[in-house]
């Protein structure tokens, strides 16, 4: 029962999340950069439904472009952080070895600094742009996914049916490629969808510190942070922008326990 | 468990040396001179040359690295550009105020998560264990920062039971500066409760299915003997591992909560100087940040078989 709750509150609420975002790309109600001061701080009303914020921008019109960049920063970022770590893995695992002792160490290492300062550190070097939280996250989540693919892989390559494969005549290459690698993709899927949560909410965060995607480009993170000293004049400006990132996070969270629940029935 | 102990010890100086070569390189992909970057544009060119000889900066990079890390294992993180002033005192003055509040947040968590995730564990897929676990992954949805802020808008704004900005030392007056800290703890406590309430729970589900159990209720133990003696040591351990993680995560990610509470801490340093350029205090503490991690997860293995004895066997 919980399941198909998990299954069904998480995608439509993901699926509203994505439609905002798509819907932001073709249509806004209002320009989300265009300043207009003799209207900065509206409450909410007709016809800004979300209220105007400390440079008369619309808050809903700039809530939507937000979905829109975080949902691609967070898919961009897990398909950056998949792919680095699912080389480094099948290498790792693959060689075995000197090559897997070396990249391993390596792996350990990155994994030995939380997450968001490793990324924070990566930031300082290429400063804050849209691509630059893209890399950082990505290079601070590959090591996460390069331990499971490598774990993965040294488990399924004494199985029978790789032997099998290596029987056949078949190259080693080959053999990772057809028969091993597709038994990563579970554990997998279901990493990708923490990591997608992960990412919209350490994008937040440092856009809300001021290190993610620069103003005026609005993003769910750098609206809070905007919002912060208007905490008791203008309050509609601290509510809608967290309220989305939670609903992203709590349909990614269902999402992902639903997966984990089909994908890995042992737990 | 001596020999384990040793080994865990021995295994984490690697770990340590990568941390510090990572931080160490990090710094140095920077575009530009180190020397100058070090002193800021204001810097005379004799001075960035004086630099530069100090720093070693015509030697190959593992000797310059080595001669770094030398440094800051006598406590010498360099000086501050902004300030001048030396970089580990300056971390340890707020690492105090951040250390204080992580401690008591996830001490906090823990003590309430453990108990709600094995009373899920053991009403499990009954109506009180999915109050918990829906609180829970609610609780792991809400960032951190925004929860502060709302926090702030209900308790500091609207009640005006508690200081919306601001901080007091607790050497100066330990009544005013409880009532800066009660938010940003109470703040994390409720984060954190998330994941350590689904981890508790997914421990003790695992625990209760094992036949020592079922023999335990068959001599006729209560319940909740048989979830407090039996069930809470083993269920402890995957636990432990997580608030070794949730501990060093915490340390990164208290940026946003130092920035919404505006509190003098660790994490507000280093974005600080981050916005600031000052090198030599962003290499500091992300240095001392990364190996409090690496000891508080060692703190954790060492501590691991108190509850689990089976893996000093491995």
């Amino acid at each position: 029962m919980t399941l198909r709750l998990n299954l069904v509150l998480g995608g439509l609420l993901l699926a509203a999340v994505a439609g905002t975002a798509a819907t932001a790309s073709v249509w806004t109600p209002f320009n989300p950069v265009a300043v207009n001061l003799r209207r900065r701080l509206a409450a909410p009303t007709d016809p800004y439904w979300l209220g105007t914020d400390e440079f008369g921008r619309d808050v809903l019109s700039r809530l939507m472009v937000g979905a829109s960049t975080g949902l691609t920063v967070a898919l961009v970022t897990v398909l950056v952080a998949m792919a680095l770590g699912i080389t480094i893995g099948l290498l790792a695992g693959f060689f075995r070895g000197w090559t897997d002792r070396a990249l391993m160490a390596l792996n350990d290492a990155l994994l030995a600094f939380p997450g968001i300062l490793f990324a924070l550190g990566l930031l300082t070097v290429i400063g804050p742009s849209k691509w630059g939280i893209v890399l950082a996250l990505g290079l601070a989540y590959a090591p996460a996914v390069a331990r499971v693919v490598r774990g993965s892989v040294l488990s399924l390559r004494e199985r029978e049916f790789v032997e099998a494969s290596r029987a056949l005549g078949n190259s080693e290459a080959y053999t990772l490629w057809r028969h091993v690698a597709p038994n990563c993709v579970s554990p997998l899927t279901v990493l990708a969808t923490s990591m997608f949560g992960w990412v919209i909410l350490s994008e937040s965060a440092l856009s809300f510190l001021g290190l993610g995607v620069p103003p005026p480009a609005p993003t769910w993170g750098n609206m809070l942070a905007a919002a912060r000293p208007y905490l008791e004049t203008a309050t509609w400006l601290s509510i809608a922008p967290g309220v989305m990132i939670a609903l992203s996070l709590l349909g990614t969270n269902l999402l992902g326990d639903a997966l984990r629940d089909i994908l890995d029935p042992r737990t | 468990m001596i020999g384990y102990a040793a080994r865990r010890l021995v295994a984490a100086i690697p770990t340590l040396l990568l941390v510090a070569a990572s931080v160490f390189l990090l710094m140095r992909l920077i575009p530009g001179d180190p020397a100058q970057l070090m002193l800021g544009d204001a810097a005379t060119p004799e001075e960035v040359e004086a630099l530069r000889r100090s720093m070693g900066l015509g030697e190959a990079l593992p000797l310059q690295f080595a001669h770094w890390a030398g440094a800051a294992l006598t406590g010498d993180l360099g000086r501050s550009i902004t300030n001048g002033l030396p970089v580990l005192p300056l971390i340890l003055e707020r690492f105090g105020v951040t250390a204080l509040i992580v401690l008591v947040a996830v001490g906090l968590a823990v003590l309430i998560a453990v108990p709600l995730g094995m009373l899920a564990a053991w009403k499990q897929n009954r109506p009180a264990d999915l109050a918990v676990v829906g609180f829970a992954t609610l609780m792991l949805s809400i960032p951190s920062f925004w929860l502060g802020l709302i926090l702030l808008l209900v308790f500091g704004v609207w009640l005006r039971w508690l200081p919306v900005v601001g901080f007091v030392p607790f050497s100066e007056d330990i009544g005013a500066a409880l009532a800066y800290v009660v938010l940003p703890i109470t703040t994390l406590v409720l984060i954190e409760i998330g994941a350590l309430t689904r981890m508790a729970r997914a421990a003790t589900i695992d625990v209760l299915r094992l036949d020592y159990i079922s023999h335990a209720r068959a001599k006729g133990l209560s319940e909740f003997t048989v979830l407090r003696r039996h069930a809470l040591p083993n269920a402890f351990a995957p636990t432990l591992t997580l608030i070794g993680l949730v501990l060093g995560n915490l340390l990164g990610g208290i940026a946003v909560i130092e920035t919404v509470f505006t509190l003098p801490g660790l994490g507000r340093l280093l974005v600080e100087a981050i916005f600031q350029r000052d090198y030599p205090v962003v290499q500091g503490v992300m240095l001392f940040v990364a190996a409090i991690y690496v000891a508080v997860n060692l703190f954790v293995d060492l501590a691991y078989p108190v509850f689990d004895p089976r893996v000093t066997a491995e």
